[in-house]
């Protein structure tokens, strides 16, 4: 949603007046509301224009941080690059449809029939409308590449329009046409017409001039590629329809667009217009902003993108849960970023770029995030690791773990030879890279099995499942428990298919360890299949005892044999389809406890997971009411200055006066009595500074405390803490309530 | 015998003028007589108002046209300030009196510069002589210029001493133009709407010229009968007739019935064109996508229209703030105690609300409601504890934005801002059942 740019910019919080109004843009300190968030020194934009320099100037030791910070630029350069590609095979879809609707679009201007039929319909302009979701931070990267493949395929015409840049027919026009020439400049630079464009630009703006405009280009343009043989312009037709995108249809006036599509609906004669409605919510949105004599001026086709959801969805598939990346995301990190996405913005952007956080901040914050690159490499890095690095090894509590496991010779072996440690952390590292070879493919498998199940105990998407088996052991929890029973009642050909889809899942993937398994589901398979004749057995017992049922009128034998049948069916052996699918549920469940450990067990996670969730959170959901609390309630949390630090209960003298003022009015009702208000302010402010009063001072002093009450009193006014009443003189009323 | 007579134009002419326009021979006569001669003044302006596509564009054309009188026709709609349309006109009227192109544009500001640079134009002896007709279309939009404008054009022979009629086209009737300062008359007439006669008449007129006009106005006939309850916009009909002709025809295309088997025809087409008004009419599916699914002969069923894809996925909090919102929007602000606290005793309907609040709220529509309230309520139906985040926040901008809230008052405001729920009942059920939140019984209305 529209939200992403503040949360883009970094974790330096924006403290939003309580209605969060559009803002953004610069932070600097001056004023007092935005000094209450700490500028923590991570932004990324910052730390990539000052090179890595930034890295090393940190607190925690400087082991390495330049190779660290080429590290994470190349790892970032990689993702970038996977998921512009994961974009563009999400977006060729929708772009091909609307491509192909341009082409049709204006075919009868190219064609230029005169039948009977083109005479009597009514020409309307041809218009797209796009439906992208509530995402609307997602939107701009779409019609960005949008008009990047229709300026390439279709049109170098074409214009895209934000509601904000046209409150008026006036300014849309404006804009449209500044863009156009623009881009008609664009097209041939060399020319010596730019001069001419440029003081076109004076020109007014109205439909017909720039229906002119049109019918000289196009001329021009024609005349050209039949002399010059331009490659560029001979991608086009010899009239290219201009397109005119509207971003953000919900937002545009209904004036704005009826006249608009009024006036251009009379040139479309001349110019062959086409209009892309980029929508938000749903296409009922056309029929509320039109009425029906503008509407039956267009002839509009739908066209929906991929859900964020499943985009979503793609995009952790080819993110996460790959091995292709060594970085990987804790389970709590994890959890925030798609708690981020499900809960506040469905914004697929803001989920990247927190992933991109996390990149950043964990190859900053862990100095062994230098060993988080391809296992080639890290097997070289581990050799050049110095005698620092080292202890930061011996310090991670995974490896502690492990040095406890190991015997004592090998412990004193571990903690005291460098040498030694490299060794068997290459080896650890090797492990830990096996260790999600095998994980991915038997979550999907595990996945394939748990998303067929009715109520999905394990949750419908393989995240959900990622998640729980990330953090915990997923075998011993209860969702897991039912999971298996409900496994245990599928029915045949369910089993058998998902059976299939597992060997499919094995045999792409590219460990070797999984010849073994894949020949045990193949051979689950066969069994399966050799089945057959047995079930019909089965069949024909059941139909018998049937019969007899049937046969029995008199109640009380019906009742007995009941019962009967119930014992039979307790006791009864289990059928041989029953006992092998007993088999694979088993089989499945070895794999999943022998490969599906959480990734905390693992020696070594630390150095290729990510997993200080609060850092992540501060940052991409910020709280500004509550950071504005803590500033004024305890200035020691941000100023970090030594006099600062209090008790809870008291109200120190040393502390800046907006928070002492704050403090006092907490204890305050409804509406506050100024006069009170200064006289506690006062007497906190003197109690120390005070100590030898005497009364020519104190009227000195009495009339720069006032001024500094009233000076706090404003500030917290500006802040929306208090507010000017009318109901009492002399008081103001509080616009808050609890004392947080 | 033509119906027009005037002495000032040849015969043939008035007769080929009576058969461009047809039904609308009275007002075209009553047109030429106040026009008199060509080089006779006639009146300073002239107002014509009708419905929608009523013909007063195209009959005032064909009339200035087919007689050669000079004129020149602006669309107020296009040129949206008066500067623009002023300069317009003196373009145009530049290229009226000179046969050469001037490239120029002439600046011109004031109303008083155009009377100035008007006099300059009309110099010469040919516009000297005859009648300059200035036509403005869709005129409404002149009561949004500058208050001059209006009542200058009205007097525009007066104030430039020339030979000049100016027609206004408009919609609405004089009286919403009368600016209350008083202004010179114009003579005004009226084009009433065509009759399902004329509409019949007119239609028909253009038939295709592959067909018999029997043929084709067999077939206006059906579709009138289909359409004319909802729809007596010459322009929307034509169009109607010409995208559902090709259906129309087929039988006839394939030999199943001829020309004159109207009764099997209009088998074949009415559940068609009914389908057509569902559909292509209100813009649901569009014009090309009626044609594609006609020749492929596919049921329309499977293309849904635009209405059908009503649904909006949101984010979790998203759907409880909007919950929140509509539940603030439809219940008394008194009622919250009622609804989200948990001792808050019975209240009874009746001797609990005003007169007023008796009525449904749901008739009355939504009420703003403070950023405060719409917060409280939030915090109290959402199950688990929601941080008041700078997510939440702006989600609910992000809301304002899809227009699914509305901002009530000026969006400068930050201190105390106040929301109002767009979104309709069924929308919100649709969002509450996703989450399974039961809205109908926090409704007041619904008690």
């Amino acid at each position: 949603m529209r939200q992403s740019c503040r949360a883009l910019d970094w974790g330096q919080g924006v403290p939003l007046p309580r209605d969060s109004g559009a803002r953004g843009g610069s932070m600097s300190t001056c004023s007092v509301s935005k000094g209450c968030f700490v500028f923590k020194p991570n932004s990324k934009k910052r730390r990539i224009s000052s090179t890595g320099d930034y890295f090393s100037e940190g607190k925690n030791d400087s082991e390495d941080s330049g190779l660290r910070f080429a590290t994470c630029q190349l790892l970032w350069k990689q993702i970038n690059s996977e998921m512009e590609k994961i974009q563009d095979e999400l977006n060729k879809q929708l772009f091909d449809n609307l491509i192909n609707f341009l082409r049709q679009s204006h075919s009868e201007f190219q064609t230029e029939s005169t039948e009977w039929m083109c005479r009597m319909k009514s020409s309307e302009i041809p218009t797209a409308a796009l439906v992208l979701g509530v995402n609307v931070t997602d939107h701009d990267l779409t019609f960005k590449s949008l008009s990047e493949v229709l300026q390439d395929s279709i049109t170098p015409y074409v214009v895209s329009l934000q509601a904000k840049e046209c409150p008026g027919i006036k300014h849309l026009l404006q804009k449209l046409m500044g863009q156009l020439m623009n881009c008609y400049v664009d097209v041939d630079d060399s020319e010596e017409e730019e001069c001419v464009n440029i003081s076109q630009k004076k020109m007014r703006c109205s439909m017909a001039s720039l229906s002119q405009w049109y019918k000289d280009v196009t001329k021009k343009s024609g005349f050209e590629t039949s002399s010059k043989k331009r490659t560029s312009s001979s991608r086009h037709w010899q009239s290219p329809p201009i397109v005119v995108i509207f971003k953000d249809m919900e937002s545009f006036t209904t004036k704005v667009l009826q006249d608009f599509i009024v006036i251009s609906s009379q040139h479309i004669h001349e110019i062959p217009l086409v209009l892309i409605f980029g929508i938000a919510t749903s296409p009922m949105i056309i029929h509320r902003l039109l009425p029906h004599s503008v509407s039956s001026l267009l002839c509009i086709e739908l066209f929906q993108s991929l859900s964020c959801k499943e985009h979503m969805a793609t995009v952790i598939d080819k993110l996460l849960l790959t091995t292709q990346f060594p970085f990987k995301l804790s389970e709590k990190v994890l959890q925030v970023l798609i708690n981020i996405f499900l809960y506040h913005d469905f914004s697929v952007q803001n989920f990247i770029k927190g992933f991109q956080l996390s990149v950043v901040e964990h190859f900053y914050s862990q100095p062994l995030s230098v060993l988080c690159c391809q296992l080639q490499e890290a097997k070289k890095r581990i050799n050049s690791l110095s005698h620092n690095q080292c202890e930061n090894i011996r310090s991670l509590p995974s490896f502690r773990r492990y040095v406890e496991s190991q015997v004592s010779e090998k412990q004193i072996a571990l903690l005291t030879e460098d040498n030694f440690l490299k060794e068997v952390t290459q080896t650890l590292l090797e492990d830990l890279n096996s260790y999600h070879e095998n994980y991915f493919p038997v979550l999907r498998c595990l996945h394939v099995f748990t998303s067929s199940l009715p109520k999905y105990p394990l949750g419908k998407q393989i995240r959900e499942l990622h998640c729980a088996c990330l953090g915990k052991r997923v075998w011993e929890t209860e969702e897991y428990g039912s999971a298996v029973q409900l496994m245990r009642m599928l029915a045949k050909a369910e089993l058998v298919a998902i059976l299939q889809k597992c060997v499919e899942i094995f045999t792409s993937s590219s460990g070797k360890q999984f010849s073994n398994t894949i020949e045990k589901m193949e051979e689950f398979l066969t069994r399966f299949q050799n089945l057959e004749a047995e079930t019909n057995d089965i069949q024909d017992v059941s139909v018998s005892s049937q019969n007899e049922l049937q046969k029995k009128t008199d109640l009380y034998h019906l009742q007995k044999t009941l019962l009967e049948l119930k014992e039979s069916k307790r006791s009864k052996k289990l059928t041989k389809f029953e006992m092998l699918r007993f088999e694979v549920v088993d089989f499945i469940e070895s794999l999943v406890r022998s490969y599906l450990t959480p990734a905390e067990m693992q020696t070594l996670n630390e150095v290729v997971y990510f997993n200080t969730a609060n850092t992540l959170r501060e940052h991409l959901n910020a709280a500004p009411r509550i950071a504005l609390h803590t500033a004024l309630n305890n200035p020691y949390c941000y100023l970090k200055n030594q006099t600062l630090k209090s008790d809870v209960g008291c109200i120190s003298n040393t502390a800046p006066d907006i928070c002492i003022a704050y403090k006092l009015h907490l204890e305050c009702g409804r509406l506050i009595n100024l006069v009170d208000w200064l006289e506690a302010f006062s007497t906190v402010v003197t109690a120390v500074e005070g100590k030898d009063l005497d009364s020519t001072a104190t009227d000195q002093m009495d009339e720069i405390i006032h001024a500094r009450f009233i000076r706090a009193v404003s500030e917290l006014e500006l802040l929306g803490f208090i507010k000017p009443s009318k109901q009492k003189t002399d008081h103001v009323a509080r616009l808050t309530w609890g004392g947080c | 015998m033509p119906n027009f007579e005037h002495p000032e134009y040849p015969e043939a002419t008035l007769l080929h003028l009576e058969s461009m326009v047809p039904c609308r021979e009275s007002q075209v006569s009553s047109l030429l007589s106040v026009f008199g001669k060509r080089q006779h003044f006639s009146f300073p302006s002239i107002f014509i108002y009708g419905h929608t596509s009523s013909g007063k564009t195209y009959v005032i054309q064909t009339v200035l046209e087919t007689l050669e009188l000079p004129h020149l026709f602006v669309n107020c709609i296009e040129c949206f300030t008066s500067r623009l349309l002023l300069e317009e006109i003196l373009t145009q009227l530049q290229n009226l009196s000179s046969e050469k192109k001037h490239g120029s544009r002439v600046p011109c500001d004031t109303f008083n510069d155009f009377v100035r640079l008007f006099k300059q134009e009309t110099i010469t002896q040919d516009l000297q002589n005859q009648t300059v007709y200035i036509v403005l279309d869709k005129a409404e939009q002149l009561r949004e210029m500058e208050a001059n404008v209006l009542p200058g054009f009205l007097r525009l022979q007066e104030f430039t001493d020339r030979n000049v009629t100016v027609i206004f086209l408009s919609e609405i009737v004089w009286e919403l133009f009368r600016p209350n300062t008083g202004c010179l008359e114009p003579f005004t007439l009226y084009f009433p709407d065509y009759s399902i006669g004329h509409l019949q008449k007119i239609l028909s007129h253009y038939h295709p010229p592959e067909y018999s006009a029997d043929f084709y106005a067999a077939y206006i006939n059906i579709l009138l009968g289909v359409f004319y309850t909802v729809c007596r916009d010459l322009k929307e009909l034509r169009h109607l007739a010409a995208l559902n002709f090709t259906k129309y025809c087929e039988p006839v295309v394939r030999g199943e019935a001829s020309e004159r088997d109207t009764r099997r025809l209009w088998k074949n087409i009415e559940s068609h064109l009914k389908k057509a008004m569902q559909t292509v009419y209100l813009r649901e599916i569009s014009s090309s996508q009626w044609e594609k699914i006609q020749q492929d002969d596919g049921e329309p069923g499977h293309l849904k229209g635009l209405s059908a894809h009503a649904h909006v996925e949101l984010p979790y909090y998203s759907k409880f703030l909007l919950i929140a919102a509509y539940l603030a929007s439809y219940n008394p602000a008194r009622t919250d105690k009622r609804f989200f606290l948990k001792h808050h005793g019975k209240i009874k309907k009746t001797n609990f609300l005003k007169k007023h609040e008796k009525t449904s709220n749901h008739l009355l529509g939504p009420k703003p409601f403070p950023l405060d309230r719409l917060l409280a309520i939030l915090y109290s139906i959402v199950d688990n504890k929601v941080a008041p985040t700078a997510n939440i926040f702006s989600q609910i901008t992000s809301l304002v934005t899809l227009q699914l809230l509305t901002l009530v008052g000026h969006d400068d405001q930050l201190d105390g801002p106040k929301y109002k729920c767009t979104v309709s009942l069924d929308f919100i059920r649709a969002i509450a059942r996703t989450v399974n939140f039961d809205i109908i019984k926090y409704l007041y209305d619904f008690l």
